[in-house]
């Protein structure tokens, strides 16, 4: 199997690579939640159960194609740093990473799929992939599912579907989730209107990061909260009807912004760019918010010579768990902070800061970027 | 007193069965709602089954799965179930609430195409005695492929059935390729 300096090392699948409106939507993934008949379920079983149901199924989900030669691993063998950063990662929930004994999770080479063992439910098999693309991420998880299932024995019951720990994942036990980037709807004070219509048709809405209705980074999470009484195609199709429709308001508000408040954008972009580029002390909030600004600078051709990726994967780099992981020991918050500094100024140096204004309509010169969808 | 998440003031306290341990968890607004704990989902969920035309008259008459021995108001302390066969259990008021969460009652998605209809059920799959009616149906087998498939292809499904059944998930695998490679079309999908 794969170690975990390995696995991390290199950037996921769905860091580098482009899908559709990724200037928009960063991923979408899909997660199953799974039951075995004749266990009690994580939250009810005592260790040696929960230990019993890992042994059996482990091995068996290791040798599933799909994650042959991937990283696995029990947590009771993962320290709480390297635990922190699979969250970070996306490849673990929270939830799953404050457990210990008798809890492992299996990922695949590309960090793609990941498999949780013993979370809320036995299994939680999550696809993630770039851009709008809750088909494709469907596509994986449910093929994994179904070779899973041809080995174990699942909980299922003809009527009320999967059986799950929690009532609210039954049937489907599929909870489909598109992470968003939406600062120029934040900027224009549109977010509230669009959050309020999203919800409106059984979508959850949710900062991704920050407490009650911050959203640090303008970034959103909008995911199904129904998983009975609807098959999977169905919700699928539905939330990204949804999000073409958040993408095209975003992409209005970006166009107005641009076209009505040229200056304002370009000073909120330079002085994000400034203060990222200098700063010797970086708190979490305050860089999630700058980076933020410089991917919408990055997004409309503000900026010079930035990749959008680039500020992706800063993103994670900056997150607490992957400071230590890099630092190789545990940081102060105030360690971090100077840390997370070094690294963004590091990061920045071959990125141009926006220019003046153009003379005329046209976008200024010199700024090679990646392509754009519209 | 602050929330176990993150460091924000916590509204929400949980009292959760781990290990066997009751535990409690204090949660902020934010991060109750990101587990799921909402109003509908998590307390709502228990007053759903204790409303007055669900509840029993005496602690001592409580619902109780036979399977893992999860009662009503540990379902009601936690919103979540103790075990698979908890659906049996505690199907009273089950409807409602599930009416109240989801957009149907009845699962119209995906189904195991492997589930063996002959598969021993490994818990008791009974109700609780103290609630005077009939213990529910048992479920009904799997539908039976419109067409049977070649003999051999029959034989080493059952064999796969078998195979699952008696957990020994190396033969299993070796003979689900195997039908895989007799029958390309037969996906489970
Ligand atoms: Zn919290
Ligand atoms: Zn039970």
């Amino acid at each position: 199997m794969m170690r975990f300096a390995t696995l991390i090392k290199n950037p996921a699948d769905w860091m580098k690579g482009a899908g559709p409106h990724s200037e928009i939507v960063m991923t979408s993934r899909v997660r199953l939640a799974r039951n075995l008949r004749g266990y009690p379920f994580p939250g009810f079983s005592q260790e040696r159960q929960r230990v019993e149901l890992l042994e059996r199924a482990r091995p068996v989900v290791e040798n599933l194609p799909e994650m042959r030669d991937g990283y696995s691993e029990e947590y009771s063998d993962l320290s709480k740093i390297r635990k922190q950063v699979l969250v970070e990662r996306h490849l673990v929930s929270r939830e799953h990473a404050a457990r210990s004994t008798g809890c492992a999770v299996v990922v695949d080479r590309k960090q793609s799929i990941s498999i949780m063992i013993n979370e809320e439910d036995h299994f939680r098999i999550q696809g993630i992939r770039p851009g709008l693309n809750l088909a494709s991420a469907y596509e994986v998880v449910d093929r994994v599912d179904s070779e899973l299932e041809s080995l174990l024995p699942y909980a299922f019951d003809p009527k009320l579907g999967y059986l799950t720990a929690c009532p609210t994942n039954l049937g489907t036990g599929m909870r489909a989730s598109v992470m968003l980037h939406l600062p120029a709807l934040v900027l224009t004070e549109q977010i509230n209107p669009v959050i309020k219509a999203v919800g409106k048709i059984g979508l959850a809405v949710r900062g991704l990061y920050g407490e009650g209705t911050e959203a640090l980074g303008n970034l959103f999470q909008i995911s199904n909260q129904h998983t009975l009484g609807e098959a999977e195609p169905e919700i699928i199709a539905q939330i990204e009807k949804v999000i073409e429709g958040v993408v095209r308001s975003e992409t209005t508000a970006r166009a107005k912004l641009k076209e009505d408040h040229q200056t304002m954008l370009r000073d909120q972009v330079g002085r994000a760019f400034a203060i990222l580029r200098y700063a010797h002390i970086l708190t979490s909030k305050e860089a999630l918010n700058l980076l933020s600004m410089l991917r919408l600078g990055a997004d409309l051709d503000l900026i010079g010579n930035c990749d959008r990726s680039l500020i992706d994967m800063l993103l994670l780099e900056i997150q607490p768990a992957h400071l230590q992981l890099n630092a190789a020991r545990e940081l102060s918050p105030e360690e971090r902070d100077s840390m997370r500094a070094e690294i963004t100024r590091a990061r920045l140096q071959s990125i141009d800061g926006p220019g003046n204004l153009p003379p005329s309509n046209s976008t200024p010169g010199g700024t090679p970027s990646a392509p754009h969808d519209e | 007193m602050k929330c176990d998440v993150c460091e924000n003031e916590a509204t929400v306290f949980l009292t959760q069965i781990i290990n066997g341990q009751m535990t409690t968890v204090n949660l902020c607004e934010t991060c109750s709602k990101a587990k799921g704990v909402t109003e509908e989902t998590g307390f709502g969920l228990a007053e759903a089954f204790l409303s007055p035309s669900h509840r029993t008259d005496s602690d001592s008459m409580e619902v109780v799965c036979d399977a893992c021995g999860f009662t009503a108001s540990q379902l009601k302390k936690i919103g979540r179930m103790g075990c698979p066969e908890c659906y049996a259990a505690f199907r009273d008021g089950l409807d409602g609430l599930l009416r109240n969460m989801h957009k149907g009652t009845r699962h119209v998605g995906k189904r195991p195409t492997h589930l063996s209809a002959a598969a021993p059920q490994m818990l008791p799959r009974q109700r609780a005695s103290v609630v005077a009616e009939p213990p529910p149906p048992p479920p009904p087998p799997p539908p039976a492929p419109a067409t049977p498939p070649p003999v051999d292809i029959a034989k080493l499904r059952a064999e796969l059935d078998l195979a699952v059944q008696e957990e020994r998930y190396e033969d299993a695998a070796k003979l689900k390729s195997e039908i895989e490679r007799l029958q390309p079309k037969a996906s489970s999908k």
